[in-house]
């Protein structure tokens, strides 16, 4: 992408040149006489082009470089002890070798592998639904004219100003067993204290309830802008003709929010599947192993156990990035089916 | 040609600059010994915890006043995180530390990865000659010396003078009068016998040992966590939870352990020399007597503590090793563990310290030495740190419920084996 680009700038500037060669009559050009379609586009957008150059090297190298990497490792037997790295000034030479699909085998031959799936789609789906119900029935209750609707928006959409890291923590603070306020809540109430994040079912309870917590703003803004995109009149209309609140937001409300909804449930349903800082700060995938997720269990690889396994890390990445690509491709499909022009 | 000719004098003349530079300077790049004086700065990365840095930034800014030209950067990491972080800021050489307090499971690991520097040889000579021979041991990988060892520790019982007192109980010597004892505590005044922490897998070791069983074997490469003792050992620490003698916590385990003991929510917890600092803070021990320390509890086979402690190792790639190996000296010397040992009760690990009056008039340090004496050594190999992590998951989920005993103790054995290739 990028050689292209600066050769089409170079190109263009290089025409310049000749043109003006051309007009002292020494012209040699023979090959761009007839430029082909390619040419002609880049002859004509090459401002466009060079205007994305930057864009195209930055991605290139924070994401395109460490992808192409990651995936080379997970090819190998790459570990601490045998990558390279500068101490001072001595320089210790990589030694790991390619070994294939091998880290494949490995990672999903491996039970845990299936464990973390299982956990992570049910943890995904419960996340993506119950934050996307809480949102619609929010944006629904927000889109009504009332006394102090900003006041209200403004304390829904704090969950979101807050930073993750901050509101996680705080969680925790209250989620405590035996300092929590929520225990001491309960227990005000007579109620045993619960172990919220010391039972493995109640901290999947609970690692799903900070993520909804965090997700909901989002989900709600988003729904709301698109509340506000049904015209008025459709609801008017229904109501002359005499539909029920439930019939007018199954009928009008559902179909006018389709496309805003479908686009915030695919981005929700990525950043859900590798939501890394709420598990992770959260209960750090314990008690046990029991809310790990795939990206927790990759980092895990690298920088939890030792000696570091980079390229069993990295072997879980690619995986973690496979999934969701197929996830995208067959969620496009069955939007295509219903219409839905993507 | 002439530029040639200028290009070669240039070179001649650093090298002999650098040559009149090193003459009586070891290490030239680093520059840190200007006419035999000590100069630079030295980043000092301590993982000790809330109630000790405040004393151990005090005792290593005062390097300054022995070297005037040294500066010394005080950093404190959290103990938690500092394997991690060390190993970043190692491997990428930015932004490294030139000296780090290591946990003693960490020197042969950080060693083996050529992260540490080898401690001079004259140090090393009276690292063996001065220096209790377990804690020399800790700071040594394949027979050389990477490490200095600042303290040494190992688990005992703490427990709440006055809680058992009010109940009738003596301290318990073995699980079984634990279990006796915690009934009568729970039973005279609705707390807690023993906290037990379950999300760290060090508080497994006592357990593990006390049924005759240990992590691994190296002299043989063994894997014996999943052997009967192992699996005993989970079944102790699920009983101990069931049975009501303990309380335990997946998550935080450490703070809620220390505020549990501290406002008497509980009266006894397994610990540290390390906890006695914080400890003496709390409600319950305003009157310092009031903290009982007894060794602890036996299982079926014996009584057993693991050796732990902290050991002071210089980065290989530290461009101040000179002042970094004389910042490390000074912090492991007599003068300097005996004032940790006065203000926070941390064991020494010179032999000769234990003469010195504040060591001796301090009541904690008396009843860990012996107990140090006795403690079990862990097998120094560089894995030794990593095996806590896949235990820790195994142990928390035994003590948990989450997993049965023999489950845990056979999903550790297998995640040993994954990390130590090619052991039985």
């Amino acid at each position: 992408m990028a050689a292209h680009t600066s050769q089409s700038v170079a190109k263009a500037a290089g025409d310049d040149v000749e043109n003006d060669v051309a007009a002292r009559g020494r012209s040699r050009r023979t090959d761009s006489r007839n430029p082909g379609g390619l040419r002609r586009a880049l002859a004509t957008h090459w401002y466009a082009w060079a205007m994305i150059t930057p864009v195209v090297l930055v991605l290139g190298v924070i994401i395109g470089w460490p992808l192409v990497r990651g995936i080379y490792l997970s090819l190998t037997d790459a570990n601490e002890r045998n990558v390279s790295r500068t101490i001072g000034v001595r320089h210790i030479e990589a030694t790991y070798e390619f070994v294939g699909l091998d880290n494949y085998v490995d990672v999903i031959s491996d039970p845990v592998f299936l464990q973390r799936l299982v956990w992570t789609v049910v943890w995904t789906v419960a996340c993506v639904s119950i934050t996307f119900t809480l949102g619609l029935v929010l944006a629904n209750m927000l889109n009504r004219d009332f006394k102090g609707r900003a006041a209200y928006r403004m304390a829904l959409i704090l969950p979101w100003a807050v930073p993750g890291f901050v509101s996680v923590f705080a969680w925790r603070f209250l989620f405590n067993r035996d300092n929590g306020i929520l225990n001491k809540i309960l227990d005000g109430g007579g109620i045993a204290a619960i172990p919220w994040l010391d039972d493995p079912t109640w901290a999947k309870f609970s690692v799903i309830a900070v993520n909804v917590w965090l997700g909901v703003p989002f989900m709600m803004v988003a729904l709301l802008g698109g509340l506000q995109s049904i015209p008025g009149e459709l609801y008017e209309a229904a109501e002359m003709d005499g539909a029920t609140p439930w019939q007018r937001f199954r009928h009008i409300t559902l179909p006018g929010l389709r496309a805003v909804s479908m686009t915030v449930i695919l981005l929700s349903t990525i950043w859900t599947f590798n939501m890394f800082p709420v598990i992770f700060l959260l209960t750090r995938g314990g008690p046990g192993d029991s809310t790990e997720i795939l990206v927790t269990q990759a980092f895990r690889e690298a920088f939890i156990t030792s000696p570091r396994d980079f390229a069993v890390s990295a072997t879980w990445g690619v995986l973690i990035l496979l999934l969701l690509m197929i996830f995208a491709l067959v969620y496009r499909r069955s939007l295509r089916k219903q219409g839905e022009v993507w | 040609m002439r530029r040639g000719i200028a290009a070669t004098a240039l070179v001649a003349a650093l090298a002999l600059a650098a040559t009149a530079c090193g003459g009586d300077d070891k290490d030239a790049a680093g520059g840190t010994k200007a006419g035999g004086e000590l100069s630079g700065t030295v980043t000092w990365w301590d993982t000790s915890n809330d109630a000790e840095k405040a004393s151990f930034q005090k005792i290593a800014e005062a390097f300054t006043a022995k070297h005037p030209k040294v500066t010394v950067k005080y950093v404190n990491v959290p103990y938690g995180d500092a394997q991690n972080k060390v190993k970043n800021a190692f491997s990428s050489g930015s932004d490294a530390p030139d000296v780090i307090r290591a946990d003693v499971g960490w020197v042969a690991d950080f060693a083996s990865l050529g992260y540490l520097d080898e401690v001079p040889a004259e140090t090393a000579k009276k690292v063996d000659a001065e220096f209790l021979p377990q804690a020399a041991a800790s700071g040594k990988y394949e027979g050389k010396t990477y490490a200095v060892p600042q303290v040494i520790d190992t688990l005992g019982l703490f427990y709440n003078k006055k809680m058992l007192a009010d109940a009738g109980v003596q301290p318990p010597k073995t699980l079984e009068e634990l279990k006796t004892a915690a009934a009568a505590i729970k039973a005279k005044s609705g707390k807690a016998g023993l906290y037990l922490r379950g999300d760290d897998s060090y508080w497994f070791l006592p357990l593990i040992y006390g049924e005759g069983g240990d992590l691994v074997d190296a002299k043989t490469k063994t894997v014996t966590v999943d052997n009967e003792a192992g699996v005993k050992a989970f079944k102790t620490a699920r009983d101990l939870v069931t049975s009501g003698a303990a309380v335990t916590n997946a998550t935080d385990g450490w703070t809620n352990m220390q505020t549990a003991f501290k406002s008497g929510e509980a009266a006894m917890m397994i610990n540290g020399p390390w906890a006695v600092a914080d400890t003496y803070a709390g409600d319950q021990f305003k009157d310092k007597a009031n903290l009982g320390v007894a060794a602890v509890p036996a299982g079926s086979a014996k009584a057993g503590a693991p050796q732990g402690g902290h050991d002071l190792g210089v980065y290989a790639g530290s461009k101040n090793r000179d002042a970094a190996h004389a910042f490390v000296e000074y912090m492991t010397s007599q003068e300097v563990q005996v004032q940790s040992a006065k203000e926070l009760s941390l064991l020494p690990t010179r032999t000769a310290a234990y003469e010195q009056p504040d060591v001796k008039g301090s009541e904690m340090v008396q009843f860990f030495k012996p107990a140090v004496d006795k403690a079990v050594e862990r097998a120094w190999i560089p894995e030794n740190g990593s095996l806590f992590e896949p235990l820790k998951v195994e142990y928390t989920k035994a003590i948990t419920g989450a997993s049965s005993p023999e489950d845990a103790a056979k999903a550790a054995g297998i995640e040993f084996r994954k990390i130590l290739k090619g052991w039985k």
